[in-house]
This record gives structure tokens, sequence and C-alpha cells, in this order.
């Protein structure tokens, strides 16, 4: 298991310093920091071991996070652990920085003494965590045993991300769902590679225990329950959209989910990311980019670019910028654009192409004269992809969300009662269409 | 809120005015300088010598400045233990305090403290904290067992902790038996013998109960703990399966990494037929490529375990190329992994795509990532044989970019490609040569030099090439030096008329003026070959290569098979077992995945059991003086000899051989006893044991000292067998054996005659066998056989007769003739007079070969009650053609890896495991003709039994 836990601010100075095992000695601190911090070379992997000690680290500005160990530990583990470490901070300090980390550094002593023992992770969560380590450290007086039974039960209990008690005069909820669509297609509109990743995010204002069940239309529980009618079938199949993979918080109930394919669980009090996952079919792409290069001469090139939206009508992108990429050896550019600005960026080596707004089922495009200068390099330009930002207010994979349940049954109000926003972003991840 | 002040104090006498503040009335004033304290501490100064003040303030309500204080504790107890005796009231009192966080807080330090007289003190408290009625002071408690144990073991056990620690795998909160599980692990590891984690079905149900219910983490330590277990049927490994499977959705890539170890390791016994494997192989694939959009350094994990996941199985991830490809903003680790299971995945299905992107790879910035994606161009030209050409050409591309370390990387790669399909892209020579100058690192300076020496004939000024290589001679590498010595060879050969005086001139540098003991060696080699027998050396050093093979870097396989028991683990990172990396006895228990089993039956093999392996300590196994002698003696001595009584059982062998020639003619007169002709090798049971034993190990004794004087490549020999008892042949009796020495088999034949008149010309004729045996000489009996003579003639064979596959496969039927009649008789050859002298496979071509053989296609045996140590074993075998390739020590067990040819080419590769102090090994045979594996089998039972 983790032997010690140490932090070093860039210079490699030793900001914490947590030893959990024997085997781990002063000289670990020592040997880290001259063989991965001050090393010469750029560090060439995260886990490196140097005389029989193993060290993990992981790096969040300017702030080095090591795990030692000597034995053969669980290395996936560890390095969850270390994430999770960070997130534990920042949600009592916010950024991760040395001088946050210098000012709380006996609540940092706290929370490692809490949420590892011997090595071994223990509960990690920060809402569990928030009950009985606070900053003032003098709660414990005030306890009455009541408070303490509970907060025990809670961080040892089988919801250890939520506790009883919670209350709100409002009961509400948001869903985000957030997704990043990736493309590479080819000049003539092939598709080369697509897939959608995606995030639900889910920010809860609920009181007590409320039991939550989320749908979507997932292909495999639609046709579950199309099954009688095929009427029903035929209808929803179209909008069912088939999930590649999913990975759920450790709140969701994953046996439920594996037999029954149903989506159920005790949310966490305010934010957290309820799933991830990844589709690859049917992917709704909102642009399309058709590119037109033509070399005239050496000395010469005449760029088109049409760019197609493929949404509602109704709705608007926005943020949409197109990067074109010039030779190097361009000396001048014209730029005619419709919508939008256009502009020659040298440094970048591009032209740049934004538009604040655009609607649905509409096209612009930019055409642009590049002066080269000739040169003797007999090497090709390699012709980079055209590069494309954007966000879409829907979920390009085709995800909808059907329902959200809320069950309480303790407290008086009902799932009507509950306030619930959706929310869809879709934005480009790397969208690319080579030319 | 600015704890950072405490971090600047470096005034000089520091120490004294913290003691001042610490004992202060002031509880405030107390709590900054405890505070202060803790921050010198962290930065490393010494502050040991406040210890008396420090655990003065121990005795505190406020909840933080005591976590300050037992922070300080754990960090100085050890070195001032008289003095942390102090604070063992406080400890006992807390761990009475009504709060369960206290009492937590309190026995979770005290177990950290390592001191003796402290530990002591602990005891009670823990007994009555593991039965705490708060969930949270026993899961605390579960952990201090751990701890204790790692301080005192004999103590832990003295006191029963043990049972109890057992007792919380039942507990009702999850979270509890997650610690108990952990610490139960933890401690078994370091008594591997014991059997602490009893896991049986009933137990393992339990787990996979509280597996839904605990923390992420818990879930980790139950799936590790799960992982250990081996299922008594493939019935029971499916339902656990099945009870994992849910984890692998799971957001904690640990948890699924962890899950995907517990799969890939009973998968192992599920039988490919079943539906229910492909759905499992189904459902590994998608998680997998998840684990590739987390943060980096879990992608590095995911991405090491992956490499091991696709060698193992690579139908997992066959179609999922595309996720390796290499984003531009991918750390550097992360894409230098990618690349390397891009290379395992490509295919001739992929091998377009592959190429495209290992072309852009070779444009980027990291001069490590380019010369790895150059390289990975050069192993798939190797791997996919109709990709050869357009690699060729992709690298024939980057060469023109003229980018010093991409042309010397491609050149490095392009010799490979030479080896591998000789005489086919010689075209591109002419480019390489144009390169010569910018070549300054060894390898791709060795490799040039290679190519030219290799293709001297086609190549107009080889000479002035290699002469110019040759000026700077003394300050090339031993690579490069011993490269251009065996090049300037080949030219000479090649070319002998012009290039004399450059041979000369090499000889002499190599032999005279270097001090290198290899160089000097193989420069001597040379000239005596090249002054004694010219047409010798061309044979020598223009021989044909081997082959070399597709993959150079894959993993042994039961390297591999360990690895996969370690999926998520650190093991699994740096690709080593962990007694590579873990000191002491901790953690180096050996793993294997449970044997493929389809039936229902329990294994008892001793290696599969969870904790039956040996412990750690005979990791290095020393021969002993016995052991050594015993290798002297095999070389003359065929019979096993083992251990100490080795001189008398020598002598008593010689007094044998002497009644060897007798004994043997007694029983030529008991055609009964010895009857059937099946009875070739001695284990048969038909042979009368107390005859049948000194019999047989004095004559073969007189076969290995007449073979051993001239060569070693002698194999065993089988005592002669009647094969025709003479009531069946009017009065001809035949017993014969077969021998193999030097490279040619014969048919050692004894005829006598028991008849009454006199027999002459003899012929023997063979029915169509197995392996084409034929008489490669007509049976000579030069004089007439008169009654009552024994003739003993040896008769050669060569295998160049017709084939017709017999039943059994190494059945041989005869057909021998003389004045009087022609008679039949039928008998099985051993099957290693078929194993041929050059059956020794290099030792990648053995990897590659053996993982290119499907698994379906081999087969375990065991060889029973065989005391060798595996130098002799190793020896006898190689003195009947089995080579060991390669040998390797898991954890005080020996793994040989043997290869052997038949004479019809057919390779048969084995891997035999020997566990000192266990007369059983194990043999597992890889062949692509699986049904000779049996008769290969009874070839080693006979080879090391006798």
């Amino acid at each position: 298991m983790i032997g010690g836990l140490f932090i070093y601010n860039h210079k490699g100075e030793v900001l914490i310093s947590r030893v959990y095992r024997d085997d781990i000695g002063r000289n670990a601190v020592d040997a880290f920091r001259v063989n991965v911090i001050h090393a010469r070379q750029q560090v060439r992997s995260p886990v490196t071991n140097i005389a029989r000690t193993s060290f993990f680290h992981v790096k969040r500005s300017n702030i080095w996070l090591a795990a030692v160990t000597k034995q053969n530990v669980n290395a996936a583990m560890v390095f969850e652990f270390l994430y999770k470490m960070c997130d534990v901070m920042a949600a009592y300090f916010g950024k991760i920085s040395e001088e946050n980390i210098k000012n709380n550094f006996v609540l940092i002593y706290e929370l490692l003494d809490e949420i590892l023992d011997f090595g071994y992770p223990q509960n990690s969560e920060t809402g569990a965590l928030k009950t009985f380590i606070t900053q003032q450290g003098i709660k414990s007086q005030h306890q009455t045993k009541e408070e303490q039974s509970q907060i025990t039960s809670q961080v040892t209990g089988q919801i250890g991300w939520r506790w009883e008690g919670i209350k709100y005069r409002r009961n509400e909820l948001f869903l985000d769902v957030l997704e990043s669509v990736n493309l590479l297609m080819s000049p003539q509109g092939q598709v080369l590679s697509a897939h959608v990743s995606g995030r639900v995010v889910m920010k809860s204002y609920l009181s007590g225990m409320p039991e939550c069940k989320f749908g979507m239309n997932d292909k495999i529980v639609i046709e579950k329950q199309g099954k009688g009618t095929a009427d029903e079938t035929s209808k929803s199949g179209k909008q069912s959209i088939a999930i590649d993979d999913c990975t759920f918080h450790q709140c969701v109930r994953l046996s439920k989910f594996d037999s029954e394919r149903s989506i159920s669980f005790i949310p966490p009090d305010r934010e957290f990311e309820l799933m991830r996952y990844r589709t690859t079919k049917d992917i709704i792409l909102p642009f399309r980019v058709i590119p037109l290069v033509r070399e005239v001469g050496h000395t010469k090139l005449e760029v088109k670019v049409v760019i197609k939206s493929n949404f509602k009508p109704s709705l608007l992108a926005q943020k949409i910028e197109v990067r074109i990429p010039t030779p190097l050896n361009t000396s001048g550019v014209q730029v005619i654009c419709m919508k939008g600005k256009a502009k020659y960026k040298a440094s970048e080596n591009a032209i740049v192409w934004k538009i604040k707004r655009m609607a649905g089922m509409k096209e612009s495009q930019i055409s642009a004269e590049i002066e080269l200068l000739p040169t003797n390099d007999k090497k090709k330009w390699a012709r980079p992809p055209i590069s494309m930002n954007f966000e879409v207010p829907f979920a390009p994979s085709g995800l909808k969300v059907r329902y959200l349940k809320v069950f309480e049954p303790k407290l008086n109000y009902s799932d009507h009662d509950v306030i619930k926003w959706v929310r869809y972003i879709g934005r480009s991840g790397i969208y690319e269409t080579r030319c | 809120m600015t704890d950072s002040k405490y971090f600047t104090t470096t005034k000089k006498g520091e120490i004294f005015e913290l003691k001042a503040e610490l004992n202060s009335d002031k509880k405030e004033k107390k709590k900054e300088a405890v505070k202060k304290v803790i921050a010198s501490m962290t930065v490393g100064k010494d502050v040991s010598a406040l210890f008396p003040d420090v655990v003065n303030c121990m005795q505190t309500d406020n909840l933080e400045l005591k976590k300050l204080v037992y922070l300080y504790l754990m960090n100085y107890a050890k070195s001032q233990p008289d003095m942390a005796i102090m604070a063992v009231n406080t400890f006992v009192k807390d761990c009475e305090d009504p709060n369960p966080l206290i009492r937590a807080l309190a026995v979770r330090t005290m177990g950290c403290i390592r001191v003796d007289k402290i530990t002591e003190y602990l005891c009670e408290p823990l007994r009555k904290c593991l039965k705490d009625e708060d969930p949270y002071v026993r899961k605390t408690a579960a952990v201090c067992v751990a701890k204790l144990h790692d301080i005192n073991a004999q103590l832990v056990e003295d006191q029963g902790f043990l049972d109890t620690l057992k007792d919380l795998i039942s507990d009702s909160n999850p979270m509890v038996v997650a610690n108990a599980v952990a610490a139960l692990s933890e401690i078994a590891e370091s008594h591997p013998s014991s059997n602490l984690l009893d896991l049986n079905p009933q137990s393992i149900n339990k787990l996979l109960t509280a597996l839904n219910e605990c923390t992420e983490w818990g879930q980790i330590f139950i799936l590790d703990c799960l992982a250990n277990y081996t299922p008594k049927d493939d019935r029971e490994a499916q339902s656990i399966c099945e009870r994992v499977t849910p984890r692998l959705s799971h957001a904690n890539s640990a948890v699924v990494l962890s899950a995907v170890k517990v799969l890939m390791k009973f998968m192992e016994m599920l039988s490919k037929d079943l539906d229910y494997y492909g759905t499992l192989l189904k459902k590994l694939a998608p998680p997998l490529v998840t684990l590739l959009s987390a943060e980096p350094e879990l992608q590095y994990v995911a991405l090491r375990n992956i490499n091991l996941i696709v060698q193992k199985r690579p139908e997992v991830l066959k179609h999922e190329m595309k996720v390796f490809f290499v984003k531009y903003n991918d750390p550097i680790y992360v894409k230098l992994e990618k690349l390397d299971i891009m290379i395992r995945l490509a295919s001739q299905a992929n091998i377009a795509q592959v190429l495209a992107e290992l072309k852009e790879y070779a444009t980027e910035v990291d001069v490590d990532f380019v010369r790895k994606a150059v390289r990975a161009i050069g192993r798939c030209a190797i791997k996919v044989e109709q990709s050869a050409e357009r690699c060729v050409s992709t690298l024939l591309d980057l060469i023109q970019t003229k980018v010093n370390y991409v042309v010397q990387e491609a050149i490095v790669v392009i010799k490979d490609i030479f080896r591998k399909y000789p005489n086919k892209y010689e075209s591109v020579i002419a480019t390489l040569c144009e390169n010569l100058d910018s070549l300054d690192e060894p390898e791709a300076r060795a490799a040039m030099i290679w190519i030219v020496g290799e293709y001297a004939e086609r190549i107009d000024n080889a000479d002035e090439l290699l002469e110019s290589f040759l000026e700077g001679f003394h300050d090339e590498s031993t690579q490069v030096q011993l490269q251009l010595l065996t090049a300037i060879v080949k030219l000479f050969l090649k070319k002998p008329t012009e290039t004399q005086e450059l041979v000369q001139q090499v000889l002499s540098l190599a032999t005279q003026d270097s001090d290198n003991p290899d160089l000097r060696d193989r420069g001597y080699i040379y000239w005596r070959l090249l002054s004694t027998d010219p047409v010798a050396a061309k044979e020598v050093v223009l021989a044909e290569k081997p082959l070399i093979s597709e993959e150079t870097d894959l993993i042994e396989p039961t390297l591999l098979d360990e690895l996969i028991c370690y999926i998520g683990t650190l093991a699994s990172v740096y690709h080593k077992p962990p007694s590579a990396f873990v000191e002491g006895g901790r953690g180096v228990v050996h793993k294997s995945l449970p044997p493929r089993t389809a039936s229902s039956e329990s294994t008892e093999s001793p290696e599969t059991a969870p904790a039956g392996a040996p412990p750690g300590e005979q990791l290095d196994t020393v021969p002993t003086q016995g052991d050594l002698l015993g290798d002297l003696l095999n070389l003359d001595l065929g019979p096993p000899v083992s251990g100490p009584p080795l001189a008398t059982s020598a002598v008593q062998m010689g007094a044998v051989d002497l009644l060897g020639g007798g004994l043997d003619s007694l029983m030529g007169d008991e055609p009964e006893g010895i009857g059937a002709p099946s009875f070739v090798a001695p284990p048969a049971a038909a042979v009368p044991a107390n005859l049948g034993a000194p019999m047989g190990s004095g004559l073969s004794d007189l076969f290995d000292l007449t073979s051993g004087v001239g060569t070693l490549s002698g194999s065993y020999v089988a005592p002669k067998a009647v094969w025709l008892p003479a009531m069946k042949a009017k009065g001809l009796e035949i017993s014969g054996t077969f021998t193999r020495q030097a490279g040619s088999i014969s048919m050692d034949l004894q005829l006598t005659n028991k008849a009454l008149q006199v027999m002459t010309d003899f012929a023997i004729q063979f029915n169509r066998n197995s392996f084409g045996l034929a008489p490669a000489a007509p049976l000579q009996v030069h004089a007439p056989l008169s009654p009552t003579q024994t003739v003993e003639i040896s008769l050669p064979l060569s295998t160049a007769g017709s084939v017709m596959k017999t039943e059994p496969l190494n059945s041989l039927q005869v057909a021998v003739k003389n004045n009087i009649d022609v008679f039949y008789f039928s008998t099985l050859y051993p099957l290693h007079i078929l194993f041929v002298e050059d059956g020794k496979m290099d030792r990648q071509v053995f990897l590659a070969t053996w993982k290119d053989i499907p698994n379906e296609n081999e087969a375990q045996f065991q060889i029973r009650d065989c005391p060798l140590n595996a130098e002799a074993v190793s020896s006898r075998l190689q003195s009947s053609s089995i080579f060991t390739v390669a040998r390797r020590n898991v954890e005080g067990q020996d793994m040989l890896y043997q290869s052997l040819k038949l004479t019809n080419g057919i390779w048969v590769l084995a891997e035999l495991r020997i566990q000192p102090g266990n007369p059983s090994f194990t043999l597992s045979l890889k062949c692509r003709a699986p049904e000779v594996s049996q008769h290969v089998y009874q070839a080693y039972e006979t080879i090391l039994k006798n």
C-alpha cells in the first residue's frame, strides 16, 4: 500500500510530508526531488522507480503530489487516490497552490490522517469529510452523541456521499448534458472517424435521502420496452441512440444497471458527475466544412472554404471559429468573407475566421488568396487539416433525457414538486477536415 | 488562515523559544507553537528535542491540537521510546472516550507508534475496538491489526487478533468488511503458507455482496482479494464473473482494472465454446477503451495493462486500432505506449491506416517518439508481409528528409527487413549508401556495415566503403568493430582477388592491436578458418541465416501469465514480477493463472492453490555439490543419480555392468516375461521389476560409455526387447532396440537361432510408417546362423521412406525373411530417435512460435517421481537432442523452455516446470501437429527416468 505522501512546490521544497509505513524513510523525500523534480530531462513516466522505491506523481499547476511505496501496490488505485486528494483539497480551499497549501497545512494533515489509514484509502467523499473535518477543528466539543454517531455511520455507511438531514425550501435539480464531438473528415466529405464523448452533470438541491431514477433514450432500454407494441418501436427506434460504453459515479447501483439497465441512485448533495459515455454511431455533425484549395503556379494559393450548419433552423450555434492553415512561406493573404471576421495570423500560420452566431441549415463561405515566397525547399506543404470550434445547444449524439424521477418516502414532497432543469451543450472536440 | 507564516521562522534559538511557547498557559499560544513544530518537522528540521513539551500538550479537549500532537508522536516516538510511554495513558483513556471519532483516532494513532512498550498497551484497547459498537471504530481497528502485525507478528497471533479479523469479514458494515479484507490480504502475503484468507464459496459470496455496497476503495480491496481465489470449477468461475462484470461501468479506473483482472483470470477456466465466454470477451473491450479518456497518468497505467491484455488475448481489442492513435497533446509517455500497442494490433486489415499514422508521427518533434515511430514502420514490414513494400518506400521517403536521427533509425530497421525478406529490396541499397557519412550512432553504423558486407557482391565499391570505416577502427564502438570484421571477411569470401589486403589489415587490427577479447577471438577464428579451409570458412561465414522473428519484444508466456494476475498493480506497469522490485519476502508469492479445465473436476495441482506456492526464500538456488557431481557423472552414466549416495551407486552399477550380458541372455530364454512386442521403453509395466531394472541400467551404461567417448550426442537407448518370439517364427528369435548416435538412426537387432537348422538369406523390409523410417542398407548377416548361435547386427535406418500415418503414431511393421519363411512383427519406436541434432530454436523464434501456436494445441503432462534437478534434466535431455532454449527461475521454480525438431521438420516446443523438492514435473508441449505430443511426453519420461 501507499507508504508515504509528499507535496512539493515547484522548487522541490517539501510542503507536506506524511509517512504511513516504516519502510519509507526521510531520504525518500530527497530521492524524488533529486531524481524527478530536479531531473535535467523531461519526466518520461508518471511512475518512477528509484532504488527499489516506487514514486507515483501528478502535477497540479506548480505543485507536485507524490505517493511513495516499496510494495507491489495497485497503481491505478494510487493515481485515482491522488486525483481524489486534489479534488478534496480543492473542495476545501480552492486552487491547489503553494500559498493555499501552506495556509492549510494543518487541515491537509488532518485530511491525510483521515482518508489514508496505513496507506489504505478510506472514505474520501468531500461531503462526508466536511461534516467532521472542519477548518476550525473545534466542532467536537459541541457535538451531541447523536451527531457523533450520525457522522460515523455516514462515513462508514453504504451511502458515504450523502447524509441525513439535508433540507431545502425549494427542491430543485439541474441536469447538464455536456458533449464534445470529434470528427476527422476527408476532403471529399467522407467521415474517417467520428465520436462523441459526453458527460451528464447533475446539480441537486433536494431534501432528505431522495431515491432518483434517470432515464434516457438508450437504445437497449427503448427496444426492451417497445417489445410489446411494435408500432412504438419503429417510431422510437429512430430517436434512440446506441451507447458504446458508459461509466457511473459511485452512487449509481451498477448491478442494477447491469441487469435491468436502469440508472438508479441516491445523489450526493450539490454538483457531481453522474455518468460519462461514448457514442460512435449516428452522430449529428453540426457543421460540414467543404474546402477547395487550388495551387496557382508556385507562388499563389487560392482557398475557398464553405461551412454548412446542419441542425434545426430555430437553433443557434455560437463561438464558431474556423482555422485554415497556411504554408510556412506565406508572404501575404487577402481574405473575403460574407459573415463574421477573418484574419491571417502569421504567428500561427493560419487564417482564423470567427463567427459569433449562426442558425441551423445555413451556409457561409470564405475565400482567400495566399501569396507565397518562392523557396527551394523541395518538400511539399503537408496541408494540415482545417479545424473548427463551436458550441451548439443540443447533444450531437442524439441523447435525450427522458425522465429523472425523485422519490423521497420519508419527507412529504413528491416527484411533481421538484423543479427540474435540463440543458444540452454540444462542443467541438477535435473537429477536423482534411484539405 | 495564515498558517504559512509557520514555515518562515528560521531564527536562531528557535527551539528554545518554541519550548517556552509550548509551556505557555494560553491555549491559543500552545496551538500556535505546535503548528510551528509540525511545520519545522515537515521541512526536515529535527525538532525531537521538544518531545516532552509537545507530549504535555496532548491532554486537551481540542481535537485539532490533539491530532497535531499525535502527528508529532508518530514521527518521533521511535527515536524517544522512553518518553513515548508518557503518552500511553492518554491513548488508553481516549480509547474509552464516548466520542467514536476520538476512540478511532486513538487506536489509529497508537498503531502507528512503533515502540514495543506501547504495542503491549495497545492490545487491550484494540481488542475492545475490534468489537466496538460503532462501525467507524471497527473499520479503523481492522487496519490497526495489520499495523500491529507489521511491528510484531507473533504478538498478533498470540493475542488471537487474526481470528477476530476473520470474523469481521462477516460484519454487517461493508466498509468494515473491506478494511478487514485489505488487512487480511496484507498479512496473508507475508505468510504465504498460512490459510488466513480461507476463501470458499461461502466467504466469496459474502465478499461479492459487500462489493455492491462499499466505497470505491473498498471495492478495489475486495476485487484484488477475489483475484487470488481459484474457483473450484468453471461454473463457479462463471457465476463470479457475472457478479463482477457490473464493476466495469464504475467511474473509478482502478475498480475497472481490478475487475478486468478478475475476469481475465477466471476466463482462463471457461471453455471457449461457451456462449458466455464470447459475451465476456465483448464486454471487456469498451471499458478498456474508456480508460483511455482518463487523466494521462491513469492512461499510462491502463496502456501498460492493455499491452499485456492484447498479448494474452489479442481478440479483445483487435477492432479498436483507432483509439490508440496518438493525439497531438498526449504526454510523451502515453504516446510511446500507444505506439507499442498499435504495432501489436497491426494486421493486414488495418495496416494502411497504421502506416499513414506512423508516417505522420515520424515528422513530430520529440526525438524518442520519432525514433520509435520509424522503428515501428520496420516492425510492421516484418509483421505484415503484404505491407513490406509500402513500408520500405515509406522508410525511403523518410531517409530523404535527411533528418539525422530519422535516417539512422531507418537504416537500422531496413537491416531487419533485409533479414526477413532476403534478396527482395536490394534496390534501395544505393540510397542507403548515400547517407553513409551522416551515420554517427554505433547501431546505425553497424547496421550499414552489415548491409554492405551482406550484399558485397552487388555493391561495386563495397571495398572502398568498408575501407573508409576501417580508418578509424580503434575509435569505433565494439559493436561496429565486430560488424566491420565480419563484413570484411564476407567481402573477402565473395571477392577474394581484390580484397586480400583489406582482410589482412582488419585481421591484424582485430587480433593484434585490440584489447577486446571478443574481438580478438572472433578475429583469430576467422584467421584460422581462412588459412586452413577457405571452403569451410565460406560455409560458416556465408551460411544461411535463420529468419528473424516477427515480434521481438513479446513477453515470455509464463511471465505474461503471471503479470495477468497482477493487472492494475505496479508489476503490470513495470512488466516485471514483483520479486524484481519488492524487497524481502513480502508480495513475492508467485501467482499463476488457473488451469484450463472444462470439466467440473477439482484441480489439485500444487501451483494453482492460491497460497500454496513456495515462499520466497528459495529464490536463488545454488547448485549443491551433490548436484554438480551428478552432472559430471551424468555424462558417462545414464541412469538417474541424485544426491549424496552417488559414489556407492556408481560402484554398484559398475558391478551390474559385468552381469549385463549374462542377464540379457538369461532373459532371452524366457520369452513369456517380456514377450509383448510393444515393449520398447522400460516404464512399460510388462517388465518384471527385479529383472528389468538392473538390466536396463546396465545396458544403457554400456551404450553411454561407448558413445560418450567419441561424441556427446548419444541419445538414450532402451534395452533390447523381444520383438519376435522364437515360437512364432519357426525358431528365429528377434530382439532389438532403436538407437540414435551422431545423427544417424539405427535398429540394433539380435537374432538368435533356436531352431535345429541353419538359417541364411536374411532380408528385412518395413511397412510404410508415420515418419518414413526405412532400412538404409540391406540386412547383412555375414555367416549362416547355426543353431543356438546369436548374432548382433546394427541396421542403419533412414527417414527417406514413404510416409503413411500409422496408429499408434510410432508403430512400425517389419517383415523379416530367411531361408525358411517370411515373418511379420510390429513394434513401437521411441520418438526420441527422431529428434534431430539441430533442434535448438533461437530464443526469439521460440517466443514467437510459442505464441503463434494456438492454445488448443497445448498439451500438459505430469512427469512423476523424477528426482533430478534442473541442470541434470537439461543436460540429460540435451544428450537426446531436446535443447534448453532458455531457463528462468520463478520464485524457486525452474522453468525450462525447450525445443526439439523431428526428422520431418516438425518443431515441438516444451515448457518444463521443476519445483525443487518436488519430484513431479509439469510438462507443457506445444506443437503444430498436436498428435505427436503424447509420444514426445513418453520420450521425456523414458529419457528422464533411465
